[in-house]
This record gives structure tokens, sequence and C-alpha cells, in this order.
């Protein structure tokens, strides 16, 4: 693997760039390997890297139907955060958001890592009163949050909407200084390039067909390249993971709905956090490029299809003009959608699903892309220890026949 | 915006309706009878299919349930019944 510095650059720029390699090789899949991992998404390639890392793990490969990084890890919004309620979910979110802080250096890969910061806005006094109660579970749980009054707010986002027509002013929120956003095609490309280098194969235009499965365990996989022999297989397809399971016999909690994004014409810095209001539940932040990137809710129609739908455009886009009314001027640049796999107690599942040597990483929903490098370094563990990690356990399937459900709908009242 | 055929009212605005379950679950009975795991499985568990779906939904507007068959890829809609018992 070539190292990127500074150096590189400047001796590539000096040789007209003519010396920079693939980041990954490109391989067919061998007969058998000793973990398999399919979805290449981040969550699939962060688990085959971690796989390698982690656990010394080098047969190893990541199966992908499309391309890296074409699913919900190139389709989301790119925030990240670990401002939720119980302290399991901070346990887990906050060790993405640690390993987030380290992953350009530890990769060698700039991910564009920006802690802007994120404010969740509130309009009433209820409101202030349930942010004030996150903040403070947030900080129980060793976490940087901080109830925000209106007037730092306001002067973190000067061009709210808090005129006398305003339907939803800004009283202030709940304020994280460690979040914000990362370049999320990076987050892919830095996880395939550092596992491909420890050894990792990572196959694309791979469509798993089939789990093989004899006396209870798993034997391999059937895919449109032919039949691989494994006895420990992940899946971190996202939407595609209950049709993956199912193939194992297995049923999984969940639901598969279009959560939409939105890019605006690029214009000159006008917002630097990132910004959720739980009014309008519209949620926006600033590219580098200058974009704004904006979305909300999910389309109420469950579905398999990558687009969105008319009425959630309207709502989305209506929230961000009702906050910032300026912005009325812009032109629309992109719009497009993910699916994502969303489960009643907004909490994600890991752990074993099915026949021995299965283990899922899926149920994201809304929220997959800020736990990338806590999933992956998880169901890394899942696959190499055969047991849980003290962080995945409480996401164990298991939790829905216990009645012991994570529901952070409920406790940070996120927006799905 | 999409619309909906009620089997009650006829097309309507996507907006008008509620999903509210997959079709074909039978709540497992009687109570003192039924484990943890089939009670979840009632509860929780999905098939979430790719291609051609039976599904309950709502219409929001006259309030009745009814069983949409539906393409979860293209969205397409090949049939709208009542539930059994009611008459459009």
């Amino acid at each position: 693997m070539t190292r990127y510095s500074a150096i590189a650059l400047a001796r590539e720029g000096l040789l007209g760039h003519r010396g920079w390699r693939a980041a990954w090789r490109r391989v067919r899949p061998a007969a058998a390997y000793d973990a398999v991992v399919v979805g290449g998404g981040g969550h699939g390639l962060a688990t085959a890297y971690y796989l390698a890392k982690n656990h010394g793990m080098r047969r190893v490969a990541v199966l992908e139907r499309g391309w890296i990084g074409g699913g919900n890890t190139g389709r989301n919004t790119t925030v990240i955060r670990s401002n939720y309620f119980y302290p399991e979910s901070v346990a887990l979110y906050d060790l993405a958001l640690r390993l987030y802080e380290d992953l350009s250096r530890e990769l060698n890969y700039n991910i564009m890592l920006s802690q802007r910061g994120m404010l969740i806005a509130a309009h009433t006094p209820a409101q202030m009163e349930i942010c004030a109660r996150i903040a403070n579970a947030m900080q129980l749980n060793g976490v940087d949050g901080e109830l925000m009054d209106a007037r730092r707010a306001l002067e973190r986002v000067p061009l709210l909407n808090q005129g006398s027509d305003a339907r939803y002013r800004c009283l202030g929120g709940v304020w994280q200084g460690r979040a914000g956003v990362a370049r999320h095609d990076a987050v892919a490309w830095a996880y395939a390039r550092a596992a491909s280098a420890l050894g990792v194969d990572i196959v694309e235009n791979c469509e798993v067909t089939g789990i093989a499965i004899e006396g209870g365990a798993v034997t391999g996989v059937e895919t449109t390249l032919g039949p691989i022999r494994t006895e420990r297989l992940g899946l971190a397809a996202a939407g595609a993971t209950p049709a993956l399971a199912a193939m194992a016999g297995a049923r999984l909690p969940i639901h598969d709905y279009a959560l939409q994004a939105f890019v605006s014409e690029p214009v000159k810095p006008v917002l630097d956090t990132v910004l959720l209001y739980l009014g309008t539940g519209t949620y926006v932040s600033q590219s580098d490029k200058g974009e704004l990137v904006f979305g909300g809710g999910l389309d109420r129609v469950p579905t398999h299809g990558q687009r969105g739908n008319l009425p959630v455009q309207e709502t989305v886009i209506s929230g961000l003009l009702e906050m910032f009314p300026a912005f009325g001027q812009l032109k629309l640049l992109r719009q497009w959608a993910g699916v994502v796999d969303v489960v009643p107690d907004s909490s994600p599942i890991l752990g074993p699903v099915g026949p021995e040597g299965l283990y899922v990483n899926c149920g994201w929903g809304t929220g997959g892309f800020k736990a990338i490098p806590a999933g992956g370094w998880l169901l890394a563990h899942l696959l190499a220890e055969g047991r849980h990690h003290e962080i995945s356990r409480p996401f164990d399937l298991s939790r829905f026949a216990e009645g012991r459900l994570i529901d952070e709908a409920a406790g940070s009242g996120i927006a799905h | 915006m999409q619309r909906f055929p009620c089997p009650f009212c006829g097309p309507r605005d996507e907006t008008e309706f509620h999903f509210a379950a997959e079709a074909g679950k039978h709540r497992p009975e009687p109570a003192p009878d039924v484990t943890d795991a089939a009670w979840a499985d009632y509860l929780y568990m999905n098939d979430a299919p790719k291609g051609t779906a039976r599904e309950v939904w709502v219409h929001l507007t006259c309030g009745e349930f009814f069983v949409m068959t539906r393409d979860t890829a293209t969205r397409a809609v090949t049939d709208v019944a009542a539930l059994p018992g009611r008459t459009p």
C-alpha cells in the first residue's frame, strides 16, 4: 500500500500523477474463507478491516452486489454524533465517535472529519425540558452534551428564522460539540484500502443468492460468481438484510423504508454547524463545497426502491424554508434516497441469528453512517470470537422476545 | 404524489393512507400457551419482501382497514380488497 502523505502528493504533482495505484485490489473470490461479510458498505468494510487488524484474520472476503459504498454509505447526510439517551446507546455511538476521531490517522486516509458541533433546537418550554433531560443523560453517560440557551444558539446559527411570523422560534436546545460531519465516500474507501492492504478480498458485483447450511451451521454461500465456503458469515446489508436472513430461515423485526436526502447549489459559508429542528424534523449542514445538505423523516410507504416520494420532499423542504427563509432563493441541485432497515425501537440489531455461524449487523435505520466504526468493530468481534462484545450484547435480537427494547425514538426523540 | 385505491372510496392521495402491517399474520392463541418467542415473532418479525407484498393498510379519512397487494420495488399496486366481513 502506497502511503498517502504531503510528500507523496508533492512528488506525484511533479511527476504528473502517474504513480498512484488502485486503493484496493480487484479480485475474484477464492473457494473458501475463514469469514465472509455480505455488504460492501461502511459497516461491512469496517468489519473486514477489524477482523484483520483486531483479530488477525486475513482470509476474509467482503461480497458486494453493486459497488462498494454505493448503498446507504454513499447516500446519507454525513452526520456523526452520539447524543442519545440510554447508556447502551451512548456506549455504542460514542465508541463509533471515538474511533472516527482517530480514523484519518489510523487508516492513512483523510475522511475530512469536521467536528463542528450539532444543535438539536427546541421551540417550547416543554421541549427545552426534554433537551435538558437528554443533556443530563449524556453527561451521566460520560459524553459531552450541554443545554444551550437561545442567545448562544442564535450566535451559532444567526440566519435562523426568529421573526414575528416564525412558526418555530428557537429557544435553544441540546448541543454536542464533538458531533460533526465526515466525507461519507472516504469512510468506505479508507476502510476498503486498509482492509485490502491487510489481505482482505473485496469482491464487487457479487450477489449472494443462497446460504448453505449443514447440521444447523453455516457452511458457505452461493453467489453469482460461484459457491464460497465459510463457517462464519456476517450480514451488513441494511435494507437487503431481511432477504439474506430469510435464506437461512431467520426473520428480523425490520421494515424497509426510503430515506431521502437533498443538496442545494453551493453558496458561500452560511452555516458552520449541524442543525436539527424538533419542530420541522428537518436537519441541515453545509458541505465544504458550500452545498446545503439536508433531510428529514422517512417516507411512509415501505419500499425497496432507492428513490423518494413527493409528499416527504415537500415536508422536508418546507421545514428548511421555515427554519431559513433566505434559503428559498436557492436551487435544489440533487435529491436521492436510500433503503433503510427500520426496527420498532430504533436501535440496531447486532448478534447471532438463525444457524450457527451467522451474525447480523443491521437495523440502523436512518442512522447507520455515524455508527460505522462501532458496527464494524462489534461484528468483527462476534465473527472472530463467536460471542458478544460487552457493548453489542444489549442489541441482541433476543431483546424483542424478552421485552427489553432500547427505545431511542422515545428516549432521545430521534426523527423516526 | 402516488394515488392508492381505497376499496371503499376509490383512488386517493397516498398521504391519506397509513401502512399497518404485513398481511397474513395470525395472533397466536390461547395466550397462556404462547411462548415468548412465538409472541415476539407475531408482534415484531416481518418478511419485508422485495417485490410483491400483501399488506394491511388503513385509509385514514374513512377509517377502513383493507389488504393491498403491491410491488415494493416499483410501487405499482395490483390489487386491493376489503377485509373479510366488510363490504365496500
